[in-house]
């Protein structure tokens, strides 16, 4: 087994534009429940809504990288809008429903064949990122062992995160943070102080909604292609584990969270291959082992949610009194 | 009403008439600051609220008595916009409040606690406190990333924050997390957190469910002094200790109804209340010496009471033990 390449592809994982995209998306989720109490069980159609957003704009309207990016992140407002306006009124647990049914419904609007001619159906969209890298101001050549197009998405993710962060923390650490966690612990109490909840909540939801595009347009820029398989419900629930990896109410938990979510199934994953390979393990196919790696991230959420329910950032107090 | 010298009254002391003619249920007020007529609620077949008329009197502390299941509550639901009437229109301070969202009802100046006590667990209390200030620029998104627009504000309601904290006995607990106060503490971090909103009018809960016999004393005192402030009292409470000492008058409820108004000494006298609600001895203290002389007094007196007669057997036992004590 070759320990060095093992490292090397985990430690490349960290900086992935993949890492930094559900890094985002994860932020919006904390935007979400952690400091407003909406169960969001959507992420991945926001992602798609941005992704999808991006592409149709560039391909089928040849609207520039800007143009497109701010069609993205409108769109993104108004499918928060569509999800809020009648959920937001009602309790925690309809959002819940009603974002996960709408995620799936973009999905399949996107993969409908009477579409094909805009959103590719199920082969997706391909080709749109040219505007993007057309702005690559690194030229050609090596940079800490990646070529410039890899190093610029890189640079633009991470420094999108940064950002993000900090907007949301000073978002946070605001009046307006405050009542958002007022609202995520009782909205009743919140509004006989004479705070208008529904705006509140509905300023979250777009928040993180938006940071949900984003993440979309991260996530789907260095592939070159956005398919709707990606979209499934299945992302959200990656989302879900790392925000809950990471710590729920806390700025830096769902980063560190995705982090540790793709090091460790790229790890698991290497190992698991190397063993096969050496002959050490014969009772599991590689093919097997890919399954495995999600099971033992399943097993590791279990294990962590049992002896560390706040997360690897969560403040421990806050959970003592659940 | 005389407009002229309204400004130089003192609230504490002021002892005009409240009523404008007869105690009698849903009379007029001299100055009312909340008006209900014909405002119905009903769960199902259950009418939970009927009520034909009610004046709240301002400058006043008035406590709203009655049975369980009479319709307190909802009553304070409807008032405030967390629930809304079947029929009826009702204002406050002359605005109608029909079709007004809670929020709104809660800027006009209209504040309310809960009976199941509602604080922000997760929070601390000094978060708590500062959530129910008003006018805080730095809660407008378009202000909230830049602390130079909310700083200042910040300062003026955590200076207020920590004389009301003071006031309440919670100073010590400021950084806690309010989850980890005691039922009683929550009590007080609730209403402490309604006065931070500056109120008109505060609609208390059953204020004293689970707060010591101590503390109760200087929060009755607190509650009293709110009137001198200016502020209007609306309570419910089923302690009758308090209502009697700190009331002004007395609304009883029972059945969704306003079965009888008045100024304390009076409601408490009134046959019907007596009956529907408080029991025949109400008005005993049994927590002092003296208390069980009258009452044994007025059992002997009583005809349907064994006390005093041949048939007492262990009773009079107890009786005696208890003056024993008491001196």
């Amino acid at each position: 087994m070759d320990f060095g390449f093992i490292f090397s592809s985990a430690l490349g994982e960290l900086f992935s534009p993949t890492t930094a995209a559900y890094a985002l998306a994860a932020l919006g989720l904390a935007v979400h429940f952690g400091y407003s109490g909406l169960l969001n069980f959507g992420q991945a159609g926001f992602m798609a809504v941005g992704a999808y957003g991006f592409a149709i704009s560039t391909l089928s309207f040849d609207a520039p990288f800007f143009l497109a990016l701010i069609i993205s992140v409108l769109c993104s407002v108004i499918f928060a809008f569509i999800l809020g306006i009648p959920t937001l009124r009602l309790r925690a647990d309809y959002l819940a429903i009603v974002t996960i049914a709408a995620a799936e419904i973009v999905r399949y609007v996107v993969t409908t064949n009477q579409l094909t001619s805009v959103t590719g159906s199920a082969n997706g969209l391909a080709a749109f990122e040219n505007t993007f890298y057309a702005m690559n101001p690194f030229p050609e050549g090596s940079y800490m062992g990646m070529n410039n197009r890899d190093f610029f998405i890189r640079v633009v993710g991470w420094g999108l995160v940064i950002v993000c962060c900090v907007l949301v923390w000073l978002l946070m650490r605001s009046p307006w943070g405050r009542v958002l966690k007022g609202i995520r612990e009782d909205e009743n109490a919140v509004r006989s102080l004479g705070k208008n909840v529904y705006a509140y909540k509905m300023q979250a939801l777009i928040i993180g909604g938006v940071l949900g595009a984003l993440a979309g347009m991260i996530f789907t820029l260095p592939r070159g292609a956005v398919q709707p398989s990606n979209y499934g419900t299945e992302l959200t629930f990656f989302l879900w584990t790392c925000l809950l990896l990471g710590g729920m109410a806390t700025v830096l938990g769902p980063v560190i969270g995705a982090m540790i979510f793709w090091v460790v199934l790229s790890l698991t994953q290497s190992l698991l291959y190397g063993l096969i390979e050496s002959g050490a393990v014969t009772w599991l196919t590689t093919v097997q082992a890919g399954q495995l790696r999600y099971i033992l991230v399943g097993v590791a959420l279990m294990l962590l949610m049992i002896f560390r329910p706040q997360g690897v950032f969560g403040n421990k107090k806050e959970l003592a009194f659940a | 009403m005389s407009e002229t010298n309204e400004q130089n009254i003192d609230y504490m002391t002021d002892s005009r008439p409240i009523a404008v003619g007869e105690n009698t249920p849903g009379c007029k007020k001299r100055d009312p600051i909340v008006v209900a007529e014909d405002v119905t609620r009903s769960f199902g077949g259950i009418n939970a609220v009927d009520v034909e008329y009610l004046e709240i009197p301002r400058h006043k502390i008035t406590a709203l008595i009655g049975p369980n299941g009479a319709g307190k509550t909802t009553l304070f639901n409807l008032l405030t916009g967390f629930d809304t009437p079947n029929t009826g229109k009702w204002q406050f301070e002359g605005n109608s409040l029909a079709g007004v969202s809670s929020y709104k009802v809660a800027r006009m100046g209209m504040v309310r606690t809960f009976q199941l006590t509602k604080v922000m667990g997760k929070l601390t209390v000094m978060e708590n406190m500062r959530l129910g200030a008003a006018d805080q620029p730095g809660e407008r998104l378009s202000k909230a990333l830049f602390k130079g627009m909310w700083g200042g504000r910040e300062k003026e309601i955590t200076a207020q924050a920590n004389i009301l904290l003071e006031k309440f006995k919670l100073d010590a607990k400021k950084d806690d997390y309010a989850a980890s106060l005691s039922g009683g503490q929550r009590k007080l971090l609730e209403m402490a957190r309604s006065l931070m909103v500056r109120p008109k009018l505060v609609m208390l809960d059953e204020p004293m469910a689970g707060v010591n016999p101590a503390l109760t004393q200087s929060l009755l005192d607190h509650i009293k002094n709110l009137k001198a402030e200016g502020m209007t009292v609306l309570f419910v409470e089923h302690d009758m200790n308090m209502v009697r000492h700190i009331a002004d008058w007395v609304v009883v409820m029972a059945e969704g109804k306003v079965v009888a108004e008045g100024p304390p000494g009076e409601v408490m006298k009134n046959p019907a209340v007596i009956d529907a609600y408080l029991g025949a001895h109400h008005d005993v203290d049994l927590g002092d010496a003296e208390g069980i002389k009258v009452l044994e007094a007025e059992l002997e007196a009583d005809e349907e009471s064994v006390v005093g007669t041949e048939d007492a057997g262990i009773l009079s036992d107890i009786v005696e033990t208890k003056k024993e004590d008491g001196k």
